[in-house]
């Protein structure tokens, strides 16, 4: 364990700077959401949620796969460049961590998506733990303990005090690159900082999400319920919720005309849009209430079924926050358990 | 983009076929000069220009945009620049606000025996375009390079 | 609230309407869904406060083709919506049994300045005047009504209901500002300032579509964008031109129509002010063709579809 002074927090971030690129949460137009630190950004480590969640670091909003050109008559094809420079994503809280558990789940079985995997080998994680957990934070239901963050280093704030612990090799690569500026330390605070976390996330309204009506089992018992009619109503079919979700990982492939050529890239999808999964034959969900049941049924009973019972919510509450009908996960969580009642 | 003396705009000019086209045919057969930068881009009538056009037109790398068509009361529609004269002025007002300088954007009326007009109106408008430089707010770098 | 549950259950029970469409109780105090009440039981849930902005004009569209007549409660601004709606035949006034909610201003969950909200007072039976109470995890805070109210509210315009079969409930007046001090203060600043501005706020933009799908002026079945034959990403914007061209379109397509009830900035998950777009519209609008209202009435001649022989020209009035 280690530790720095809060107020030489900018130098700590400098000096992972100069090595590696670096992303922190940063506020711009009243909103804090992760971006590539220069040395006059001032960073955010008080707000709690990023809009967007730090997925777009490994997993971007759109990026080139390759590109082809036309000149005089032949066709060129050049792929994109994999990402190799090394990078650290700093003040990544634990919901975002394990949401990149479940992104491995999808993108590094074979086939492996090469340019993710890149990403996540040049990528190291930095977490910091929740010092005030929010009223939409439910990351305890999928047994995440926000006060002792998994990542290659974790970190905790506290007394004045930016608290430091490597946990995997990546992250003592890391503490070795900054080592000057931090000092050794007892782990003593940090675990009454734990216990602090603790002790609010015991007061949590959503702490006891029972998710028992869910997982692989619920692909066949929860699909035909008369309950999605009903709660797929106010669905606005915005992609809010699957853009600021962090395990969303549903992508589109398109083509972008350069003029001489076209230059191929993928961005995020929402299976919550009319034009998802479309095909030659058109569409096989044909209505919103499809639609809504589908990204439920992915997160809590499809994605289980596949990946040995894990959930690929993460209780992260943005969506909870964020949906303009103030429709989320829980809603649909909850009333299936009054269902069984 | 380093702006040379000889840096020359780009200028994308819409022209309503019944008039303003003519217009221009008759400046170059009148041998009336105007700046080679302007393209022009034929439409059947003013208002076919969607304000996607004239976006797509800065996109694509034009520094300045011009819609020509017929003199009010001209149209050989009969109303059509009366719907393109409202809907250009509140999107050159938005791109403005946007900060778009207003200079990058007219609508001027060209009929087409109006050639000597059509030569000047090009003129002044690519000398006001090239005095505000080349047009990057709305450029998309993708396609500069 | 009461006795709009109460007239609600009445009609159901009578007949008269075959559903409700409402606010229904959320997770917390703060975030009331839309919703539609078949069952006069069902009822129990729901919920009229100061966090119900939610404009349930646009619902009516689906509302409309089901069985039956539709119970809707519209405060006075959404009723400008619902008017826009009946005036372009998206609506079936037939099919609609609107009662106009009193307003007292309508507040956002977003702009409650504190973390871990458990509990809201004062916000049952608003007035504009009153202070808010606010239960956190972390201790008990106050904050003015006024100060977490809408921007839309702040520059309300006005109390009266364009369309109603019935009125419940009472207004009072919420106006703080002027509606286009904002638009006034961006026009007045250089181009470079002007670019700077949007910027910063449109590249916050991660294409989520809401504020275009809660629009009730956007009511295509198909939206242009997303359109398999348009020549742009729907989902991303995947060059800075595309997050500004979304948004100028966005507004272009309800020119002369959006009632300017905010929604869009209502529901923006980044904050966007994107009101600015509409109401720069309707500020010339305002300025060149003669003060107009979208959804006022049935009859006057729109905008963007009418014209007079001497229309200013563009460029006329600009700087």
């Amino acid at each position: 364990m280690y530790r720095i002074k809060l107020e030489n927090v900018n130098a700590l971030l400098g000096a992972i700077a100069a090595q590696n690129d670096l992303f922190t949460p940063v506020k711009a137009g009243g909103k804090t959401n992760f971006t590539l630190w220069t040395e006059d950004t001032e960073v955010d480590l008080q707000t709690l949620k990023t809009v967007k969640s730090p997925k777009d670091v490994f997993f971007p909003q759109s990026e080139t796969l390759y590109t082809c050109a036309k000149q005089d008559g032949k066709t060129t094809i050049s792929v994109q460049d994999r990402c190799n420079t090394p990078f650290v994503v700093f003040g990544m809280k634990a919901c975002d961590v394990r949401a990149i558990d479940v992104l491995d789940r999808v993108f590094l079985t074979e086939p492996v998506d090469s340019y993710y995997a890149a990403r996540r080998t040049m990528g190291t994680v930095v977490s910091l733990a929740c010092s005030r957990p929010d009223t939409s934070c439910f990351c305890g239901a999928f047994g995440i303990d926000c006060a002792a963050p998994q990542g290659d280093v974790a970190t905790w704030m506290a007394e004045g005090y930016l608290y430091w612990l490597p946990q995997t090799e990546k992250g003592e690569a890391l503490t070795a690159q900054v080592a000057a500026l931090l000092e050794a330390c007892q782990e003593a605070p940090v675990e009454e900082v734990k216990a602090k976390i603790r002790e609010i996330c015991d007061r949590l309204p959503l702490k006891d999400l029972e998710l028992s009506q869910w997982g692989a089992q619920a692909a066949d018992a929860n699909f035909d319920s008369p309950l999605w009619e009903a709660l797929y109503q106010p669905c606005l079919a915005c992609g809010t919720c699957t853009f600021v979700c962090p395990t969303c990982q549903c992508y589109d492939i398109k083509d972008y005309n350069t003029g001489d050529g076209v230059q191929r890239y993928r961005c995020w999808d929402s299976c919550m849009y009319s034009d998802f999964t479309m095909m030659a034959h058109g569409n096989n969900r044909t209505s919103q209430m499809q639609r809504f049941r589908q990204r439920f049924m992915h997160k809590l009973a499809y994605f289980p079924a596949n990946n040995d019972g894990m959930f690929s919510c993460v209780g992260c509450g943005r969506c909870v926050e964020k949906c303009p009908s103030h429709l989320n996960i829980v809603k649909v969580i909850k009333a299936f358990g009054k269902e069984e009642a | 983009m380093p702006v040379t003396e000889n840096w020359k705009p780009t200028i994308v000019a819409f022209c309503c076929n019944w008039c303003s086209y003519a217009g221009a045919d008759l400046a170059g057969s009148s041998r009336l000069a105007y700046p080679a930068d302007v393209k022009i881009i034929k439409v059947p009538c003013s208002c076919r220009v969607n304000p996607m056009f004239v976006l797509r037109a800065f996109e694509k790398g034009a520094d300045g945009v011009i819609l020509c068509g017929c003199h009010p009361g001209d149209c050989h529609y009969s109303t059509g620049n009366y719907y393109a004269r409202r809907r250009m002025t509140l999107l050159f007002s938005m791109l403005d606000y946007l900060g778009i300088e207003d200079g990058r954007t007219r609508v001027e009326w060209v009929s087409a025996a109006e050639g000597v007009k059509f030569s000047e109106t090009m003129n002044s408008f690519v000398e006001t375009v090239r005095a505000l430089g080349p047009s990057v707010r709305l450029g998309d770098l993708r396609c500069k390079n | 609230m009461q006795e709009l549950i109460v007239k609600a259950r009445q009609l159901l029970e009578s007949g008269e309407v075959s559903r409700v469409l409402g606010w229904k109780k959320g997770e917390f105090e703060y975030d009331p869904e839309p919703a539609f009440f078949e069952t006069a039981e069902s009822l129990d849930g729901f919920v009229y406060n100061g966090f119900c902005g939610a404009n349930l004009s646009k619902y009516m569209i689906e509302a409309g083709k089901k069985e039956g007549k539709t119970l809707v409660f519209l405060k006075p601004c959404d009723s400008y919506s619902y008017n826009q709606l009946l005036r372009e035949h998206r609506v079936d006034r037939e099919k609609a049994y609107i009662i106009g909610v009193g307003c007292k201003g309508k507040l956002s969950g977003n702009k409650l300045p504190f973390e871990g909200i458990l509990k809201v007072t004062g916000a049952d039976y608003p007035d504009a005047q009153q202070t808010l109470t606010v239960q956190t995890l972390y201790g008990t805070e106050t904050v003015a009504y006024q100060d977490a109210m809408l921007e839309r509210c702040h520059v309300c315009k006005g109390k009266e209901h364009v369309v109603y079969d019935e009125l419940l409930g009472e207004s009072c007046d919420t106006v703080d500002a002027d509606r286009f001090a904002e638009v006034e203060r961006i026009e007045a600043m250089s181009p470079a300032e002007k670019f700077a501005f949007f910027q910063e706020e449109l590249s916050k933009c991660i294409r989520c579509n809401a504020c275009r799908n809660v629009c009730p002026a956007c009511s295509c079945r198909k939206c242009v964008f997303d359109s398999t034959a348009f020549d742009s990403a729907q989902k991303a914007n995947t060059t800075p031109f595309e997050e500004k061209m979304f948004h100028i379109i966005r507004a272009f397509h309800v020119a002369g129509r959006c009632t300017d009830c905010g929604e869009c900035s209502r529901v923006c998950p980044q904050g966007i002010p994107l009101h600015l777009f509409n109401r720069k519209f309707i500020k010339d609008i305002n300025a060149l063709y003669g003060e107009y209202q979208a959804g006022s009435d049935l009859e006057s001649k729109a905008p963007l579809t009418s014209f007079t022989t001497d229309d200013a020209e563009p460029g006329v009035g600009r700087g």
